[in-house]
């Protein structure tokens, strides 16, 4: 008997039927998005950017504390980098607004490697806490800077607005375009990343770290290439928010509620450690916002709650629940050995 | 003369920096549990202070016999009706359902209280001070502070390694397991571990209440000084957590003399210094 006889008829899939479907759905979906402006008018452009970033930063907040086990509590500390790096590239330095939304993602990129340097040394909840101080700090710190209007904030000028498009309504259909490439983007980018080597080491991580470490996962590295990655993207996305609000200052900028905590929110009801998840919780937070615009701290309460029963009930998200109900991945990044 | 002052002032403050963090260090040691609305219970215990002081009409000071067994047994219910069920090997459930708590709690407050500032009057108790020298005087406010602060820590401590309960503590705290075979009751012992947490930190509470406002969004500042004040003077070593909350107090105290602006700010760099220069504190005592 040879060893090949032992050994039955395999393959390996990563598509699924479900996962084709689902295919074909984000494309009518993008395209129905991308023509939007067309044939819905120009109503509902800003609710959809705002879906965008939310999305997009639900993302990466789940790559990292999903994926890479990186809670962090202190993401806003790269939209308010994004943002101020916005207005600092294009009020100081001239630079156009959209190439400085690039930018300044890549602002929050740079600072965040000594940023990770510092915080990297705590470890778990004390990670946590390290990098809400780290985002205090830069609050902080741009609350002194006398250019970037101090602890009062500023506004972006006319002028600068008027660089992205003459007209108001030009503006809204730049501005809904950018941040649909921003939320199409981050989903593409979270999904290439996964099925590739470093999603392979960082699904790995997930699992286990000891066992990562013992096959030759290099997890320091792996986890420090999420954490710039994440700080990239975010950046990019607080630039973006900020081009929309034409407004900031250090409160609302490097605010954990916002940027954080709704986020954090987001992925724990819709589903930490897929892909999915981020959606169907982006769903629930927005339809709960719009049920529930007029009670106020109610709103809070109640999400919050929503949040704690699930991560006790259900620690996988609603979408966990579904997944394991169906056995259904809608974004194949797994691998899975058939039989035949 | 004027910086002399400030830094013993701040050296004094520092003991509230203290309770807060050695309230955060006894629920980590106890249970690895690091509770992130531990600032806005802070404030929670503030309030209630609050209410007995406005509804009774006593001193804020006669108001801790009522809040801290309050919050004692709202921290032993706190942990036995929910924060047990997050315990095990994932630190994600202990980290977001805490974190969720926190802005609970928030919203709570500020749907009950509104967003205004509050705070404690004690008289003019909060303004004497003691005359030193011409141009030297201590406050008996901070002083009163910070003895108050080294008086429980060495309770606390008395508590950890003098008595039966203190001994179920640092057993549970080594293996939970063995400690349970031994008949130890885990689950009371981390919602005693909790209580007496939330009564150190509520005596605090009150004490900040009186020197400085306090709103419903002011839990998180007060975390990541406690935070900061356990990270400084080294994990799982009381005294050094006292340290730890003289060193933030000072820092502070000489950014608040350089610039109004800074007296939080040079606390974080503070903190980040030692982190870069001893990441495990000054005087640390835990491996983990």
């Amino acid at each position: 008997m040879t060893a090949a006889a032992q050994i039955p008829a395999y393959r390996i899939e990563r598509s699924t039927r479900a996962s084709r479907l689902a295919l074909v759905g984000f494309v009518v979906a993008v395209v129905a998005l991308l023509s939007l402006p067309l044939w819905d008018g120009e109503d509902d452009l800003g609710s959809i950017v705002e879906i965008c970033y939310m999305l997009a930063l639900a993302q990466c907040w789940n790559l990292l504390a999903g994926y890479a086990g990186l809670v962090s509590v202190g993401q806003q500390a790269f939209v308010g980098i994004g943002g101020y790096a916005l207005f600092a590239f294009t009020i100081l330095l001239g630079v156009p607004p959209i190439p400085a939304v690039v930018l300044a993602g890549i602002a929050a990129a740079v600072l965040a490697f000594p940023t990770a340097l510092i915080v990297f040394r705590l470890r778990g909840a004390y990670f946590a806490i390290g990098t809400w101080v780290v985002a205090e700090v830069f609050r902080g710190v741009m609350g002194q800077i006398r250019a970037l209007g101090t602890g009062t904030g500023m506004s972006l000028p006319v002028a600068i607005s008027r660089a992205v498009a003459e007209s108001r309504a030009g503006r809204e259909i730049v501005l809904y375009y950018t941040g649909l490439a921003i939320g199409i983007g981050t989903v593409l980018m979270v999904f290439f990343w996964l099925r590739s080597r470093q999603g392979l080491a960082l699904t790995a991580i997930r699992d286990s770290e000891t066992a990562a470490g013992s096959v030759g996962v290099n997890n320091e590295r792996t986890k420090l290439a999420v954490y710039l990655i994440a700080a990239l993207a975010t950046g990019m996305i607080g630039a973006l928010i900020y081009l929309e609000k034409l407004r900031i200052s250090p409160d609302a900028a490097f605010d954990v509620i916002d940027w954080t905590a709704d986020v954090i929110f987001i992925v724990v009801i819709g589903g930490i450690g897929s892909i999915e998840g981020p959606f169907l919780g982006a769903l629930v937070f927005f339809g709960l916002r719009y049920l529930l615009a007029d009670y106020g701290a109610w709103y809070m309460i109640l999400l919050g709650a929503t949040a704690v029963v699930i991560m006790l009930r259900a620690p996988r998200g609603l979408w966990g629940l579904l997944a394991d109900r169906f056995d259904i991945q809608l974004f194949p990044v797994h691998r899975r050995v058939r039989l035949r | 003369m004027d910086w002399i002052n400030a830094i013993i002032q701040g050296a004094l403050i520092g003991g509230l920096y203290a309770l807060f963090a050695a309230g955060l260090s006894l629920m980590f040691g106890v249970m690895r549990l690091v509770n992130i609305a531990h600032g806005d219970l802070i404030v929670l215990a503030s309030y209630l202070a609050l209410v007995v002081v406005e509804t009774l009409g006593l001193s804020p000071f006669v108001s801790l016999a009522i809040v801290v067994p309050a919050m004692f047994v709202l921290g032993y219910a706190l942990q036995r009706g929910l924060l047990n069920f997050t315990l095990g090997g994932d630190i994600l459930p202990p980290l977001l359902v805490t974190f969720g708590l926190s802005i609970i709690i928030q919203n709570a407050l500020l749907e009950g209280f509104s967003a205004d500032d509050q705070k404690l009057q004690v008289g003019g108790f909060e303004t004497a001070s003691i005359q030193i020298t011409d141009q030297l005087a201590i406050g008996w406010f901070p002083a009163a502070i910070f003895l108050t602060a080294v008086v429980v820590i060495a309770l606390l401590e008395l508590l950890l390694y003098r008595t039966a309960l203190g001994r179920a503590f640092r057993a549970t705290s080594d293996d939970p397991d063995t400690a349970k075979l031994y008949g130890v009751r885990n689950q009371h012992v981390f919602a005693l571990a909790t209580g007496i947490s939330l009564a150190v930190i509520s005596i605090a509470a009150v004490f900040l209440a009186v020197r400085t406002t306090f709103d419903p969004a002011s839990g998180p500042a007060r975390l990541i000084f406690a935070f900061e004040a356990v990270i400084i003077g080294g994990l799982g070593s009381l005294w050094g957590t006292l340290a730890g909350g003289v060193v933030l107090g000072v820092a502070q105290a000489i950014g608040a003399q350089l610039n109004p602006g800074w007296e939080t700010l040079a606390g974080h760099v503070a903190f980040l210094v030692v982190l870069v220069i001893r990441p495990r504190g000054l005087f640390p005592k835990l491996a983990d």
